[in-house]
């Protein structure tokens, strides 16, 4: 029954082939609970008692909330509790704080002010269903409407509505800019030498995860003090960390169980319904469930957040593409939830799975009041995938070449440099298109045919060109008017110099020794500086005292205590670097590195990582990660 | 207001419940007679992850207001085996892959069993008619489908 | 709270007040009322037998307002109706969904209402009164009263025929939907009846396709006359499914082929 297909002639020389698993007919393990309908999803668990939890939400896109009135809905029968802002322990959030990224921007009941139709204002706890939903709808609401912004690029302009306090040029910031950078080379000198320029605009629309199953949770109060919560979140200690942060309560109360998704799709990272349902069980000590309805899916669940491409590329009538410039907005609705990460994902994936000498992105994550976007599949990616193809078959018709001939011209091979500074390696583009084209009955050249992965590198391809930087679009000063474009720049104000590789951020000193990445687990080989032929070697010319890291200043640059802009972006692809060795072609892929005498990994950073890991501290407050003053005071559970 | 009796045989062992007046039948099910292999996925008769038989044919038990349920015969994935032993249906499904998350896949079975059962060698258009009703957002359609023509009469192994 | 009554005899019903819903299948009242019953103080759940009988009766075939539409892809009498049967939901829908409810199904829904409309049903009130399916359905919000059931002439299947377009198939739903009813009398057409549904807030005749038809033969002139035409009546609105600027494109294009299918 299966439709795969294995193309074992393709790099049979770099694969096991004695696999247990892959390639052979499975049972799935959970699929005779599913057959039996007895696979438990969190509502699948029964409580005496139960009560449910409904929200009052938003009419409008962008509201100052002057009043709510709950006295009528209070007086409804069967209504026990109803939760506004206020009782909200630390009602201001952001997902990635566990992470330390970004800024607590998010309340989880809107107490001032709503920035998206559907934000909930207040909840109604009641014993059933329908009379929590009756009760909600009779909460009074005295709205003062605001003007909203829909549009990215309407969103940028100075004058454009406020979406958020805590961003308030309405969009992340991406120290020290307003916007994810991406440089390699000069893009503007490419585009003076090619023979043809093609840009075009790509826009795609929110999708929602739409899962079979809503978003939901059941919080029950344990003995011990303990809240069990049953949910159907994706990210488990996730949730639980958030509940904890927005509840201000120790982890250590918290019961959660999960891990049996009905669907998810990236949608049911948000941890919204967790809270929620532990708040109302908190508040009536009773069982509280917390479901979004369909419609509440649909119009409050977070989906993969808009994205605009705009594409600009310079190309020789030969087909090469030697120039493109990305201006990417990235739509994460009124809070940043997952939109953050979106754009340094996305940023780095650029230029594509293609090898350009130049290359340049300005990527904005942008507050709008659309309804927060989040997770969905290979968002960040798939967007901007969508955009680089449609421009690749665009190019294809401009210059006359058939589009998969212009793929497999351009596509990385082996060894290529890539636009962050990292090395290309098991590229598999130009055998994907031969394969696409067989099965489509698609004529390829004698010379398509014989193309491979493996072969057509050069120095060329492998080098990492001078690199022109600039320093526009600082935090703040596109509101203040002071800026005004969106693509990449054409004042270049320094140039680093070829061979510069850039930060690496594998070798940021890791928290823990046992969160230290080790190559023989990793499962794949580490990036060969030998083999880069003709690249400025990262470790291998110096081996004691490793390539700065691009974040210290370059030469060229003008005298200022700001970080450098060319930085690679935050996502980009991080494996250890590679420890001097000494050159041996045969090695199996599969086989662990010889141990490095000095420790490279850290060669950017000093002081050098403690040799030894830390005695275990018991009394260090247990943090994850969250640490700005005043942000939080979870951090009140202990290390066990 | 004062709950209502309602009674009815629940994949053959009789029910007696007190619901809500305005409660639907998928709550009655699942809190009230433990059934919990019917699912709620919209409430609105958009999904099928809710779909029961009732007197053998598929209906929408989320849709179907629980009081009328009175004197029905009801069927769920949570009856279709007998015993320990599975139904062709599940077998097929198990053996075919034809579930990922699981959320879909009671309802999927009771709408190829009320096909099976009026129509033991479907087509695989009327198979595809059959389960026109139910999502499955894992995008697992055709496994779905060929797992029922193989539980067709004659195919199963 | 809401309120639920059983109606045995429909013949004895209350009359019903402005916040008073008629339960029949449940596709649309138990919908309504999972999501809050907002605006619903009672409910009348029709449980008379009687109400869904399929029985020929003088020249048509009366239809029981709770019949549903498995029900009437049973009755071999309304063969003509059965492909717009056939399209409402799945195979659960029509086992529950009415053919009184589908009367009052809001935009874009009513597919088999606006089959009605083109087949020039009578719609037959609890209380006596019949009218004709289109002053119904122009009074609908407006009027209050229980539909018994509605009669339809016999149709020559040949002579009828109905087209939906959605997104997704077997079951989406209506773009649009088309209903067509093409009397035949000597190598011409009599007097053509042609229902759109999901162009308006409820089922709505084209009029102006109809009078391009009637009397005519039904050949390439007639037919282009009836697409130029067929907008005339119609209202179509933005919605979340489509443009009113993309039903205005595209509802000749589905005419046309729906009435060339029949050539």
């Amino acid at each position: 029954m299966s439709s795969v297909e294995f193309r074992k002639e393709l790099f049979a020389d770099e694969r096991q082939d004695d696999l247990k698993q892959i390639g052979r007919p499975a049972i799935r393990q959970d699929i005779r609970g599913h057959v039996t309908g007895r696979t438990a999803y969190y509502d699948d668990h029964l409580f005496e008692r139960l009560l449910h939890m409904r929200c009052a939400r938003s009419p409008h896109h962008h509201a100052r909330i002057r009043s709510v009135d709950t006295s009528e809905a209070a007086r409804m029968p069967g209504v026990q509790r109803i939760v506004l802002a206020k009782d909200v322990p630390n009602n201001l959030n952001t997902l990635l704080s566990l992470i330390n990224f970004g800024k607590d921007d998010e309340p989880l009941i809107a107490g001032t002010k709503v920035s998206y139709r559907g934000e909930a204002v207040a909840a109604v706890i009641a014993e059933t269903e329908l009379q929590a939903r009756q009760a909600a709808a009779a909460i009074r609401v005295d709205w003062e409407v605001l003007p909203h912004v829909l549009d990215v690029e309407e969103a940028l302009k100075p004058d454009a509505p406020q979406v958020n306090a805590v961003y308030p040029d309405n969009t992340f910031d991406y120290e020290p800019y307003d916007h994810v950078k991406l440089r390699f080379g000069d893009v503007h000198k490419g585009f003076a030498a090619a023979d043809e320029i093609v840009e075009a605009t790509y826009q795609m629309s929110p999708i929602e995860q739409a899962p079979m199953e809503t978003c939901g949770a059941i919080a029950v109060p344990e003995t011990a003090d303990r809240i069990l919560c049953h949910t159907g979140t994706q990210a488990l200690f996730f949730s639980l960390g958030t509940t904890a942060k927005l509840l201000d309560m120790p982890s250590s109360r918290l019961h959660f169980v999960g891990g049996t998704v009905g669907g998810g799709f990236g949608g049911k990272v948000d941890s919204i319904t967790e809270p929620m349902a532990v708040l109302g069980a908190v508040l009536t000590g009773r069982p509280v469930k917390f479901q979004w309805d369909r419609e509440e899916e649909m119009q409050v669940g977070a989906p993969r957040g808009a994205e605009r491409w705009v594409i600009r590329d310079g190309v020789m009538r030969d087909g090469r593409i030697v120039a493109r410039s990305f201006t990417g907005y990235f739509d994460s609705g009124a809070y940043t939830r997952l939109s953050s990460y979106a754009g340094t994902k996305g940023v780095g994936h650029l230029p594509g799975p293609y090898s350009i000498p130049n290359v340049a992105a300005n990527v904005f994550c942008i507050f709008t009041n659309r309804t927060p976007a989040t997770a969905m599949r290979g968002f960040g990616i798939t967007g901007v995938d969508f955009a680089i193809e449609c421009h690749m078959d665009r190019v294809a018709e401009r210059v006359g070449i058939d589009p998969i001939s212009l793929r497999i011209l351009n596509a990385y091979r082996d060894g290529d440099m890539k636009a962050h500074r990292r090395t290309a390696k098991n590229t598999a583009l130009v055998e994907c298109c031969q394969v696409v084209a067989d099965k489509a009955g698609w004529r390829l050249s004698a010379e398509d045919r014989a193309a491979s992965s493996l072969t057509g590198t050069t120095a060329e391809r492998q080098a990492i060109p001078e690199t022109a930087l600039d320093e526009e679009g600082r935090i703040g000063e596109r509101r203040a008017g002071r800026v005004t474009g969106t693509a990449p720049t054409e004042r270049s104000t320094g140039r680093l110099p070829a061979g510069t590789r850039g930060r690496d951020h594998a070798a940021i000193p890791v928290q823990r020794p046992d969160m230290e990445i080790l190559s023989e687990r990793v499962g794949h080989r580490m990036p060969d500086p030998a083999e880069a032929g003709g690249a400025p070697p990262l470790a291998a010319a110096a081996p004691a005292r490793p390539t700065p890291p691009a974040a210290s200043p370059p030469p060229a640059r003008p005298a200022s205590a700001s970080p450098p802009p060319a930085s690679p972006p935050h996502a980009a692809p991080a494996p250890p670097p590679a420890p001097p060795r000494q050159p041996e072609p045969a090695q199996p892929a599969h086989r662990s590195e010889p141990t490095a005498p000095t420790a490279p990994a850290r060669g950017g950073h000093d002081p050098a990582p403690p040799a030894q890991p830390k005695p275990y501290e018991p009394d260090k407050p247990f943090s994850r990660g969250v640490n700005r003053p005043g942000v939080s005071r979870f951090l009140t559970g202990r290390r066990r | 207001m004062p709950k209502i009796p309602v009674r009815f045989t629940l994949n053959e062992a009789e029910v007696g419940l007190f619901v809500e007046p305005q409660s639907n039948l998928l709550e009655a099910l699942r809190r009230g007679a433990g059934d919990l292999s019917p699912k709620y996925g919209c409430g609105q008769g958009t999904c099928g992850a809710c779909t029961v038989l009732i007197d053998g044919e598929p209906h929408l038990s989320c849709l179907t207001l629980a009081e009328a349920a009175e004197g029905r015969r009801i069927e769920t994935t949570a009856g279709l085996a007998q015993g320990s032993s599975l139904h062709a249906l599940q077998t097929a499904f198990i053996e075919g892959f034809a579930a990922q998350c699981g959320y879909c896949t009671p309802g999927m079975l009771m709408a190829a069993k009320a096909l099976l059962d009026r129509n033991p060698r479907p087509s695989r258009e009327e198979v595809i008619d059959a389960i026109s009703g139910n999502l499955c957002r894992c995008t697992g359609y055709e496994p779905i489908v060929d797992a029922i023509l193989a539980a067709t009469e004659g195919r199963a192994a | 709270m809401i309120e639920i009554e059983r109606l045995d005899d429909v013949a004895r019903a209350p009359a019903p007040g402005p916040d008073v819903r008629v339960l029949a299948g449940g596709t649309l009242v138990m919908r309504a009322l999972n999501y809050g019953g907002h605006g619903i103080g009672r409910i009348l759940r029709l449980t008379d037998p009687a109400l869904r009988e399929i029985h020929s009766e003088g020249g048509g075939v009366r239809i029981g307002a709770a019949a549903t539409m498995a029900d009437v892809l049973a009755a071999p009498d309304l063969a003509a109706l059965h492909p717009a049967a056939q399209v409402v939901g799945g195979p659960a829908i029509r086992n529950m969904a009415t053919v009184g409810g589908n009367l009052f199904a809001p935009h874009p829904y009513g597919d088999f209402a606006m089959a009605l409309l083109a087949a020039n049903a009578q719609v037959h009130w609890a209380d006596g009164r019949a009218e004709p399916i289109e002053a119904m359905l122009g009074a609908r919000g407006r009027s209050a009263g229980i539909v018994a059931a509605v009669t339809v002439p016999r149709l020559q299947h040949s002579e009828f025929r109905f087209r939906k377009v959605s997104r997704t198939k077997p079951k989406g739903v209506s773009l649009m939907s088309i209903a067509a009813h093409l009397p035949r009398a000597g190598g011409r057409l009599g007097d053509v009846r042609i229902g759109f549904g999901a162009m308006g807030d409820r089922p709505l005749r084209a009029t102006g396709a109809e009078q391009a038809l009637s009397g005519r033969s039904l050949d390439p002139a007639a037919i282009d006359a009836a697409c130029a035409a067929c907008l005339d009546g119609l209202a179509p609105a933005d919605d979340p499914l489509a443009s009113e600027w993309y039903r205005r494109q595209v509802a000749p294009i589905h005419l046309r082929r729906l009435l060339e299918e029949v050539r």
